[in-house]
């Protein structure tokens, strides 16, 4: 397909006669706006149900319809919950790639298709399951409109039939999925019993994949996307001002925000709403508004991607000069300029790092998991606070509009922090209100906010001495800035701290964030297992690097940075606080074209540079 | 229209809530002596003061430039946000909507304005937030040293000669086109007219979008130029005589109806308008936007209240928020219990 990098034909595919048990991918596609959405969720959710670790990835094009989509549903009674590479059963829908698809399998792998598109001559080495999707689908209804929008899911029940998923949790997963649409659920159930009862009579199994009901790894887990898992921690954070301009990935973000407090955050008494959400008209009055709800003390967060963060520099600056807390998700794409915006990435970590002009750096916060997105939504808030400063929470589209599998959300224990506010008893105890003053020798200033009846200040983005009087004056200017790196230093001991294993014996170490935590667990089992090399792992969580990151450095004779950018941005930004003994162990892997990283290519690069 | 007051012993002129009109004011300004900006930043004092308006209840925004710098020269008492370039109306929105009690008074220029900030400009007017939005307009850049503005008319020349081929924005045509609900345009060289529009303004609910021409001396104020104060002065044609009766004044106002116009604010205060010009119905949109055409093509500047619609929604209220501000929400209020997260994640199972 076109989309994936070239695969490499791998040997030693299994026999037909082996079965392959919980492990293998389902891809499926077919046509963007063909409604094939409901199929895909309950294949994923039915799979799911019966106990087996799954993930759902969409891989869908910059269009309403007719452009190519493929869903990747991949089963793991490992746990794995990657990418898988390879393609292990493909469900042929789309008559526009079709030829491609077939043609990048990997010999053995199976093949449902549309059977007027006659895939069986392409390839020998393949399964082939052709299905007569019109002739199935013409006696469940007459209506042509709802033929389209119930004939995918008798690729489901061809599916439930060739890999034995149980059909009570296919009808299980369907009503789920269509609520109260009686009417609804019965068509499609009609559709899917059309493919089981053809595939039961048409199609002898002839592919080596098989579901068989599991224990112990899905029980009480939920199936989410981090965008949504994003909005609930925002409203459980409390966020009272939400200024946003819809950009994919991360419009999902803001909608589900919308929903959940229109629901739970109404006040209970009058039915007003303890929230305000704008729909701005760029992403750069969406941070202004989220700037300026902040300076008045409101909980404010906003939520973009790259080409929107681009137009959020200037007010970044601001906001770090001014001092005012912000959280800014930024649900990352593929770049530069419009890029491939409906494909993952982690490219906005260097500029974001330094996001506008002149000397910033703000912190950042690199969730790796739907609750990383719920726990670090709060975490945002309290550290925009707390440090008076934009804080940015760097998701992808991999983890936003994708469907994780996640424990469910703890309630959170800990109240909010709102940071250094003066009240009377401060300001007593000061003497005297300096807004920009480092009182505590943290870096950290008090603040007052308008209305508050604390004494007033004037804000701005201009020199300022401390008492945020204007001023060109050398020392106040340096000073100031020397203060923000204080503040900057206090951040490091503020933000998430890492997670590391250590049981590379000062070998090989290897650094990831963000979604590539979950291809390095593969490729660390893929090391050990298949060669026998044991690696340390450090996941980091958070910018500004905390001591932990050197010690693990200086604990390796070899570091590898795993980066979803072309340019290896955070082995940039890790050596930019290296000594030259740290630099030299550095290594950069990278992958960049679109796809979530997978562990099979992390591990054969791993290896390459181990070789070379 | 002046204050009811009564003479304190230091023989000090006090306001209804008993200050002094010092409490209104701001640090020196660092503008050039003879600003047009610095008349405007006088008459605000003014205004606020003979309104009795607490300055802890304001807040001052702007973007950058001369006229944007203006708001650290009134109401030191008063939180300022001196911010970026043409992006004070997202500021402003985000600031008067976290806080639904304070009072915004927002300072920009005819570049913040016209040129950087059109597309702020236009959201904010559009989105009718309460706020009062003053344009100190001299149709030129003044910090950078004197370029043109998009404000500046078609003809204008610089200092060098230089002749401006563009036609103008109508800052107050734009606004009354788009939705804000109280356009003014003034002079900075006429105190007393300005004095009541902003009284107006500030006692309006809703935005109040005011142009003031305001000549720039050091680099607009020669011969050639439309936006000198002796062509302003020239082509000056207000259109009606402005009066302001605040609420807490008990005056009965006699007037005319064939040539006055009353209009009752939401917190009771009116506005008296005299008509001096024949084609003046400040209250009808399309008029207003009508006499604005007219006068342009003939030259002249039509100074006064253009156009108000006291009782149109504003955008706080059309968000439906709690009575308090939304910045001092406590947790309780803003956190939802268990139950709600239980009932969300059960969604995803």
């Amino acid at each position: 397909m076109s989309v994936t990098a070239p695969v490499e034909q791998e040997t030693g595919t299994t026999a037909a006669a082996e079965r392959i048990v919980n492990d293998f991918s389902i891809q499926i596609a077919t046509v963007n706006g063909s409604g094939s959405q409901t199929a895909n969720l309950v294949l994923l959710r039915s799979i799911f149900q019966m106990g087996i670790p799954v993930s759902g990835k969409n891989m869908f094009p910059s269009n309403i319809a007719g452009l190519p989509t493929w869903y990747t549903v991949r089963a793991s009674s490992k746990g794995y919950i990657a990418r898988k590479k390879e393609i292990d059963v493909l469900v042929a829908m789309n008559a526009e790639t079709a030829k491609e698809d077939v043609l990048t399998l990997t010999p053995g792998a199976a093949v449902v298709y549309d059977e007027p598109l006659k895939l069986n001559e392409l390839r020998k080495d393949l399964i082939f399951y052709p299905v007569p999707f019109d002739k199935l689908i013409s006696p469940v209804t007459h209506d042509a409109k709802l033929r389209r929008l119930v004939r995918n899911m008798i690729y489901d029940g061809v599916l439930s039939r060739l890999l034995s998923i149980d059909m009570g949790q296919m009808e299980r997963a369907l009503r789920k999925q269509m609520g109260k649409k009686l009417k609804a659920i019965e068509l499609n159930m009609n559709a899917l019993k059309a493919g089981f009862d053809y595939a039961d009579t048409s199609l002898p199994k002839r592919d080596p994949f098989v579901v068989e009901p599991m224990e112990g790894q899905t029980e009480n887990m939920i199936l989410i996307e981090g965008n949504a898992a994003a909005a609930i921690g925002c409203m459980m954070a409390g966020v009272t001002f939400v200024g946003w301009y819809p950009i994919t990935p991360s419009s999902s973000l803001c909608e589900s925000l919308i929903d959940y407090l229109k629901k739970y955050r109404k006040d209970p008494e009058t039915g007003k709403a303890t929230y305000a959400v704008i729909q701005a008209e760029d992403e750069i009055a969406a941070l202004g508004m989220v700037i300026g709800a902040g300076w008045m003390g409101a909980r404010a967060m906003t939520s973009t991607a790259g080409p929107g963060l681009s137009l959020m520099a200037e007010f970044t600056g601001l906001g770090y000069y001014a001092e005012v807390p912000a959280v800014i998700f930024d649900v990352q794409r593929a770049g530069p300029s419009t890029g491939l915006p409906t494909r993952t990435g982690q490219q906005d970590i260097l500029s974001t790092a330094v996001l506008s002009h002149g000397d910033t750096k703000h912190p950042m916060l690199l969730p790796a998991s739907a609750t990383e997105c719920y726990t670090m939504a709060m975490e945002a808030f309290d550290l925009a606070e707390r440090l008076q400063t934009p804080v940015f929470v760097m998701s992808d589209l991999d983890l936003g509009m994708n469907t994780w599998m996640s424990k469910p959300f703890d309630y959170p224990t800990k109240g909010y922090d709102r940071g250094k506010r003066l009240d009377a008893d401060k300001l007593k105890a000061v003497g005297e209100f300096a807004r920009y003053r480092d009182v505590d020798g943290d870096g950290i200033p008090y603040r007052t906010v308008p209305g508050d009846g604390m004494p007033p200040f004037f804000t701005r983005g201009s020199g300022h001495n401390e008492k945020a009087l204007y001023s060109e004056r050398a020392d106040d200017y340096t000073s100031n800035l020397d203060r923000l790196t204080k503040k900057f230093e206090t951040a490091r001991t503020l933000v998430p701290k890492p997670e590391v294993q250590m049981s590379g014996r000062g070998g090989i170490g290897i650094i990831a964030y963000g979604t590539s935590h979950w291809a390095l667990i593969e490729t660390r089992d893929q090391l050990k297992n298949e060669q026998k090399i044991d690696t340390s792992y450090f996941r980091l969580r958070a910018f500004p690097f905390t001591k932990e990151l050197f010690d693990f450095i200086d604990a390796h004779d070899r570091v590898y940075v795993v980066d979803q950018n072309r340019d290896g941005q955070m082995w940039s930004l890790i050596k930019l606080e290296c000594n030259p003994q740290q630099v030299a162990k550095l290594r950069s892997i990278r992958h960049y074209y679109g796809l979530p990283i997978d562990g099979r290519s992390l591990t054969t690069e791993l290896l390459k540079q181990e070789q070379g | 229209m002046s204050t009811v007051t009564t003479p304190p012993p230091s023989g000090k002129k006090l306001n209804y809530i008993g200050l002094e009109s010092t409490a209104y004011r701001g640090a020196k300004t660092t503008l050039c002596a003879g600003c047009g900006h610095n008349a405007i930043t006088e008459r605000i004092i003014d205004a606020f003061f003979e309104l009795g308006i607490e300055p802890t209840d304001v807040i001052k925004l702007s973007g950058i430039g001369c006229s944007s710098k203006s708001p650290a020269y009134f109401l030191n008492a008063a939180h300022g946000f001196n911010s970026v370039h043409g992006r004070m109306p997202s500021l402003a929105t985000g600031a008067v909507v976290a806080n639904r009690k304070m009072i915004a008074i927002g300072v920009s220029g005819d570049g913040d304005t016209g040129a950087i900030g059109i597309g702020q400009f236009v959201h904010l007017m559009r989105r009718n937030l309460p706020i009062v939005y003053i344009i100190e307009d001299n149709g030129c850049y003044g910090l950078t040293k004197g370029q043109f503005s998009p404000t500046a008319d078609l003809g204008s020349t610089l200092k060098t000669g230089v002749i401006n081929e563009l036609p103008p924005i109508d800052t107050c045509a734009l606004a009354i086109e788009l939705g804000a609900s109280f356009v003014a345009r003034s002079f900075s060289g006429d105190p007393k007219q300005l004095r009541a529009i902003l009284k107006a303004a500030i006692s309006h609910r809703g935005t109040s979008m005011i142009d003031v021409l305001s000549p720039c001396v050091t680099f607009n104020d020669h011969e050639g130029s439309t936006k000198s104060y002796a062509y302003v002065k020239d082509h000056d044609e207000p259109l009606s005589e402005v009066g302001f009766v605040p609420y807490f004044e008990d005056i009965t106002v006699e007037y005319d109806p064939g040539t006055t116009t009353a209009v009752t604010l939401h917190n009771g205060s009116r506005i008296v308008l005299t008509k001096l010009a024949e084609d003046y119905h400040p209250t009808d949109r399309g008029k207003a936007l009508q006499m604005l055409h007219e006068t342009a093509r003939r030259g002249e500047y039509a100074t006064g209240i253009l156009y108000v619609e006291p009782n149109k929604q504003d955008f706080v209220d059309m968000l439906g928020l709690v009575d308090e501000p939304l910045a001092s929400l406590d947790q309780s209020r803003t956190r939802p219990g268990k139950a709600a997260l239980d009932e969300i994640v059960e969604s995803f199972r």
